[in-house]
């Protein structure tokens, strides 16, 4: 071809472009930028093969102990955009879906973590760009000044598009008692990103479940734009004992004879106790059962210790944890 | 000889190609994001070639992953100062580089005057050459219209 590579704007040739920063021609040019990676797939499996969303489910699933609501709803929001693509294709929906969701349940139940994998498959998926997670809380977006909120909260969206905003304790945006609180502006601003930028970013509110459905009942406007409500559900005794087991063969460590029946004694024990925190107190009850470990080695000087000693927690290290010392003061505390 | 025929002054990168579409710029803006730049939107209404610090519109962006993010800021800036001239600039953070590594105009005013080369007469035969925007002509404020 004779034509120039270039043309110069205001003679015959035209620009591609009209001028800079009109609306209409912006948005074609986004979208036209993100091409899905399975645009031209027509069964579920060569959007899946293609996509590898696949794989991470597979992981949730074999990694996440428990917690099948969760992961049942997560197979069907996969399914549900899986079937969206192929529409997509077929030229049958041009919307993109709204993917905002909550997150409900008491700590330590994995929401972070969930919503970390969520991640991956929306991007595996193609729904975001990039997949990575920015976990903030009220102090990231709200201001402490006139005129602050705005631009923090700005500076968050701005990092976290193309991923997924996960705002941990959502609710304490919002605060009634106060009317002149910031966090209703950070609110307003993250309610006009999320729904003018539906396919730059997706946002995942979490916390505790009644204190969010008071919040949702509080912001209509927000609970309207987020598509889907996930409860994670507190994990029952035999599961936080195989988390326990995960969590130590993971560092290399393993209960030794006697330590399991003594760590399910604990969890009977602590979970009645106030501040129970699910997986995140069975993971800081085995990092103080290994410092207990490590001084009981560290007294005998001159003994060679073999790696089983090494990586073995024994009943003794875990009996000895406070939560017994308490049910032995109060030996009876269900009266 | 017209030293301006195009009547758009031509500074940083892309600037004698045509304007560049807000897909291309995503692509420019990912293509340093992936390099670890940090982006920056700066704006001015004098383009003199000596005019090297232009007025920042905001914060420099750290620890962005997505275009989106610059595209947002830069919708903002094209908001505010339409008549001006805005750019974006890309830093690079690595130790012994610390420096603006890309540079490219994303928004121009709709008329651009160009420049007057000021001739003036010193001792003997000497000349001293300038270059004078006309836009400058104007006050602050008035150069856009």
């Amino acid at each position: 071809m004779g034509l120039p590579m270039y043309s110069i704007p205001g003679t015959a040739a035209p620009a591609p472009e009209g001028p800079p920063g009109a609306g209409s021609a912006a948005a074609t040019g986004a979208a036209a930028a993100r091409v899905p990676p399975a645009d031209r797939a027509h069964t579920v499996s060569e959007v899946l093969g293609e996509s590898q969303a696949d794989a991470v489910i597979d992981e949730l699933d074999r990694d996440l102990v428990g917690l099948a609501p969760v992961k049942a709803r997560i197979r069907d929001i996969a399914a549900l955009l899986v079937i969206d693509r192929l529409r997509m294709n077929l030229g049958l929906e041009a919307q993109a879906p709204s993917l905002h969701m909550s997150f409900t349940g008491n700590p330590g139940t994995g929401k972070t973590t969930v919503a970390l994998r969520m991640a991956q498959i929306l991007n595996r998926l193609g729904y975001v760009r990039k997949g990575h997670l920015v976990a903030v809380t009220r102090d990231d977006l709200v201001g402490q000044y006139i005129g602050h909120t705005a631009p923090k909260t700005r500076e968050v969206l701005k990092r976290a598009m193309g991923g997924v905003l996960f705002i941990d304790e959502a609710y304490y945006l919002y605060r009634p008692e106060n009317e002149r609180d910031y966090g209703q502006e950070a609110i307003e601003i993250l309610l006009q990103v999320m729904e003018n930028q539906r396919d730059d970013l997706v946002v995942i509110l979490a916390g505790y479940k009644d204190r969010m459905d008071t919040f949702f009942r509080s912001n209509p406007g927000m609970s309207s734009r987020i598509a889907h409500h996930l409860d994670f559900p507190d994990y029952a005794p035999a599961e936080l004992l195989l988390i326990a087991e995960r969590l130590l063969a993971q560092q290399n460590y393993r209960f030794a004879a006697g330590a399991r029946e003594a760590f399910a004694e604990y969890l009977a024990q602590r979970t009645g106790q106030p501040n129970f925190a699910n997986a995140r107190s069975v993971r800081n009850a085995l990092d103080r059962a290994r410092l207990r470990q490590a001084s009981r080695l560290f007294a005998d000087r001159e003994r060679r210790l073999t790696a089983e000693e090494l990586s073995s927690i024994a009943p003794s290290d875990i009996r000895a944890s406070r939560v017994f010392q308490a049910a032995l003061a109060a030996p009876n505390p269900k009266t | 000889m017209m030293t301006n025929p195009v009547h758009r002054i031509t500074q940083g990168q892309f600037s004698f190609l045509p304007e560049l579409t807000d897909a291309e710029i995503s692509l420019q803006i990912d293509y340093g994001l992936a390099r670890g730049y940090a982006w920056s939107i700066e704006y001015t209404d004098d383009p003199h070639p000596r005019n090297t610090y232009w007025e920042m519109f905001g914060m420099p962006m750290f620890e962005l992953e997505d275009a989106a993010g610059v595209l947002l800021e830069l919708q903002s800036c094209r908001r505010t100062f339409p008549q001006h001239y805005i750019r974006l600039v890309a830093f690079d953070a690595t130790r012994g580089v610390e420096s603006v590594v890309m540079s490219f105009i994303v928004n121009r005013p709709s008329r651009e005057p160009g420049f007057g080369l000021i001739r003036q007469e010193g001792q003997g035969r000497n000349i001293r050459y300038t270059l004078h925007g006309y836009v400058t002509d104007r006050p602050e404020g008035e150069r856009g219209e």
